[in-house]
Parts: structure tokens; sequence; C-alpha cells
């Protein structure tokens, strides 16, 4: 066979092509193996508390004084790993306790009964169906989950702190300075945060993840109940059935999921 | 224009400031480190996924884990063997340090010769740290 120089060269550049595309074809097929081994499987643990919206009922009538509150308070510190930083400015706060007149300052009615103007409540997060924080937050460091819980990832966080004046609450800290200082006795289990990171309550996310109910409800004595408020059948909504309850601020329109019985 | 000589002095100068690392580290040159097994792990014999997988792609795994948990709640991982581990870094039996009993020996060692700093340690707690 006379091979002609046209010929010649319309093999070299068809073998050229074949010597430029082989190695791109190795990266493709690598990386799909690859990917084929990366199919993570992953499931909530057996045991899980589930809902679709996680709500609270606080009974005020069950605390009478703030030594009621301490325990409950303090309980959830520890096993968060919140510091006791002494400087008020510097304060972490995830459920804390406060005077009527600032917790519900919807309600104008000054001559409201002498027990609930000097009870003393117990503030925390509110979860809140419609969060503002969460509109706020750039990041998507804070969002709502499934079930309902308003959570932050820390890791996530940028310290930036729209969501802190998205809250109408004041329920958001920022760690103005590393926290482990402060904190007496650290819990293991559960991380602590750094410097320039806003935290909250989390409604014990992690502790719901191993069916167990919340810090807070757990040594409450049954003052606090929680529940899913989208299930008829729940306490918590047995307990709103049956008794007058309020919210904090909700001519805001974002519909906490933190009652209180008064 | 006679300054022929103190430029070559100069140029000299420069180029030997400017290899000083190399001639300074000549010969120094250490080995990768192996990380060191506890004996827990030793025992244990597997990780979580196959080790070549997990020393090329745990950070990965990690990432991922952190993922679940945070933002879905999902604290059970069924790994390629289909055994199936529980979510965490630093506490309880089944977590990465509770088998790794060991950072120091196991994490540090490869990331302070790879000059690599994760912040993980930040806010996890290493359980040996622990302040009682």
């Amino acid at each position: 066979m006379k091979n002609s120089r046209r010929s010649f060269l319309k093999i070299a550049g068809v073998s050229a092509l074949g010597l430029v595309i082989k190695p791109v074809f190795n990266t493709f097929a690598s990386s799909e193996e690859h990917a084929e081994h990366l199919k993570p499987d992953f499931s909530k643990k057996n045991n899980a508390l589930t809902g679709k919206r996680w709500g609270m009922v606080i009974d005020t009538r069950k605390f009478q004084s703030e030594e009621d509150l301490k325990p409950i308070i303090d309980a959830c510190n520890s096993i968060h790993n919140i510091p006791d930083l002494k400087v008020k400015n510097h304060e972490i706060k995830w459920i804390w306790e406060d005077e009527y007149e600032h917790a519900f300052t919807d309600s104008e009615n000054e001559y409201v009964n002498e027990r609930v103007k000097h009870l003393p409540f117990l503030v925390l997060c509110n979860h809140c169906d419609d969060p503002p924080c969460v509109r706020a937050c750039p990041t998507k460091a804070t969002f709502k989950r499934e079930d309902g819980i308003v959570l932050m990832d820390f890791h996530r966080c940028i310290g930036c702190r729209f969501c802190m004046a998205a809250c109408p609450y004041g329920s958001r800290s920022f760690n103005f300075r590393d926290p482990r200082p402060g904190i007496e006795h650290q819990n293991p289990d559960y991380p602590t945060r750094t410097k320039g990171v806003v935290e909250k309550c989390n409604f014990c996310a992690e502790r719901l993840a191993v069916g167990k109910m919340p810090k807070c409800v757990e040594v409450s004595n049954g003052a606090i109940a929680f529940g899913d408020l989208d299930d008829p059948d729940s306490t918590v909504r047995k307990l709103l059935k049956e008794n007058y309850t309020i919210r904090r601020k909700p001519s805001l329109g974002t519909h906490p999921s933190v009652f209180y019985i008064v | 224009m006679n300054d022929k000589s103190k430029i070559v002095i100069g140029l000299i100068i420069f180029l030997a400031i400017i290899t000083f690392p190399f001639w300074y580290n000549m010969g120094k040159a250490t080995s990768a480190p192996e990380p060191k097994l506890s004996d827990k792990a030793k025992a244990a014999k597997v990780c979580v996924e196959p080790k070549e997988y997990m020393k090329a792609e745990h950070m990965h795994i990690l990432d991922n884990w952190r993922n679940e948990v945070v933002r879905k709640g999902n604290r059970t991982y069924k790994s390629s063997t289909g055994k199936e581990y529980n979510i965490s870094l630093s506490s309880g039996e089944e977590s990465c340090l509770g088998c790794h009993t060991d950072k120091a020996e196991f994490c540090d060692k490869c990331h302070d010769y790879a000059s690599v700093n994760p912040y993980c340690w930040d806010c996890h707690i290493d359980p040996k740290e622990e302040k009682k």
C-alpha cells in the first residue's frame, strides 16, 4: 500500500488525539471509582425522638422564686459547657431568668396581678416557627431543622452577629473571648465554642438524638413540658388545651414554640 | 561605570541569602512519621473504613459526619462493610478518640509534619486534656 503524505498526517492526527483523550478518561474513571466507594449511609439512632415541631410549655405557677429556677439553669449550663465569664458584657446565656415586664413587652396591662408581676420567668430561645435569625444569617450557620428546632452550626458561624440583631428575644450570645477558661467542669460529651461564634439554646438536640428529653425538662420536676406541637395527642398540646397560655411578643409574627402557663 | 565588582559581590551575597534555607536544611530531611496506633486500635484491627481509604479520606469522612450530625441529626454511620458506627469525634466508647486514645501520637504527629492545622480541638474536647 502506498502511503501518501495526506493519509500519514490523518493517522498521526487521530493517534495524537487518542493519546490526549486517554488520560482524561482515566481521571473520570478513577473519580467514578471514588464516588462508588464514598456512598455513605447515614441514619438516625433507633431511639431518637422525632417530631414535626418541637415545643415547650413552661408552667410558671410551679415557680415561686429565683431559687426554683437556679437548678434548671445550672443543669443546662453544665452539660453544654457554658462559661461563667464574670463580666456582664461577655455573658453567655442559653436559658436564664427575666421579669415579666421585660419578657412580655406586648402585654400592656399595668394592673396585672401581683403574682405574675413579680414572678421570675424562665426565658430561652423560642425556636420560632418563622425565625428571623435564620433569614438574617448570611452563611446558613443558623437554620431551622425539619423538626422545628432552630439550630446553630458552630462550624459555619463567622460571627457577623446579624442573627443577634434579628432576634427580638435577645436569645443569642456572642463569644467575645475564649470560653474555655470560664468553664469549671468541662463536659467532654459536648464541644465548647470558640471566640467569635454566636450561640444559643438548641432544645437539647444532642439529647433528643439519643432518646432523652431536654435537660431543663428533666430537672424541672414537671414544671416544664416538652413535646411535638404538631401531634394533637402530645402532652404539650394537652396542656395548651387545658390552660391559658401566653407567648413572648406574639405581635411580631415569629410564632414562638415556647408557651407560658400563667 | 566601573562598579562591576561591587555588583558581582552584591549578587553573590544576595544568592547566598536567598538559598540559605536550602543550605541550612541540607541532609536533614526526615522521613514522614508513622502514626502510632493505640493498643485498642490495634486490637480492633479495622477502622470504620479500610486503612488506605482512611489515610486518604479521613477528613472528608469527618466533614460528612459533622454535616449529617449537626444539620440532619443522623448519628449512625453504616460503613462499606455494613457495620454500623456511632458518629462521634471525641466522646464515648464508639468515637474516633475512644479508639485512637492518644491524639498526640495519632493525629498531631502527621498534622505537624504536613503543617496542617485543623481546628477540631478548639471546640471538641480531647478526653485527655479534660479538666476535672
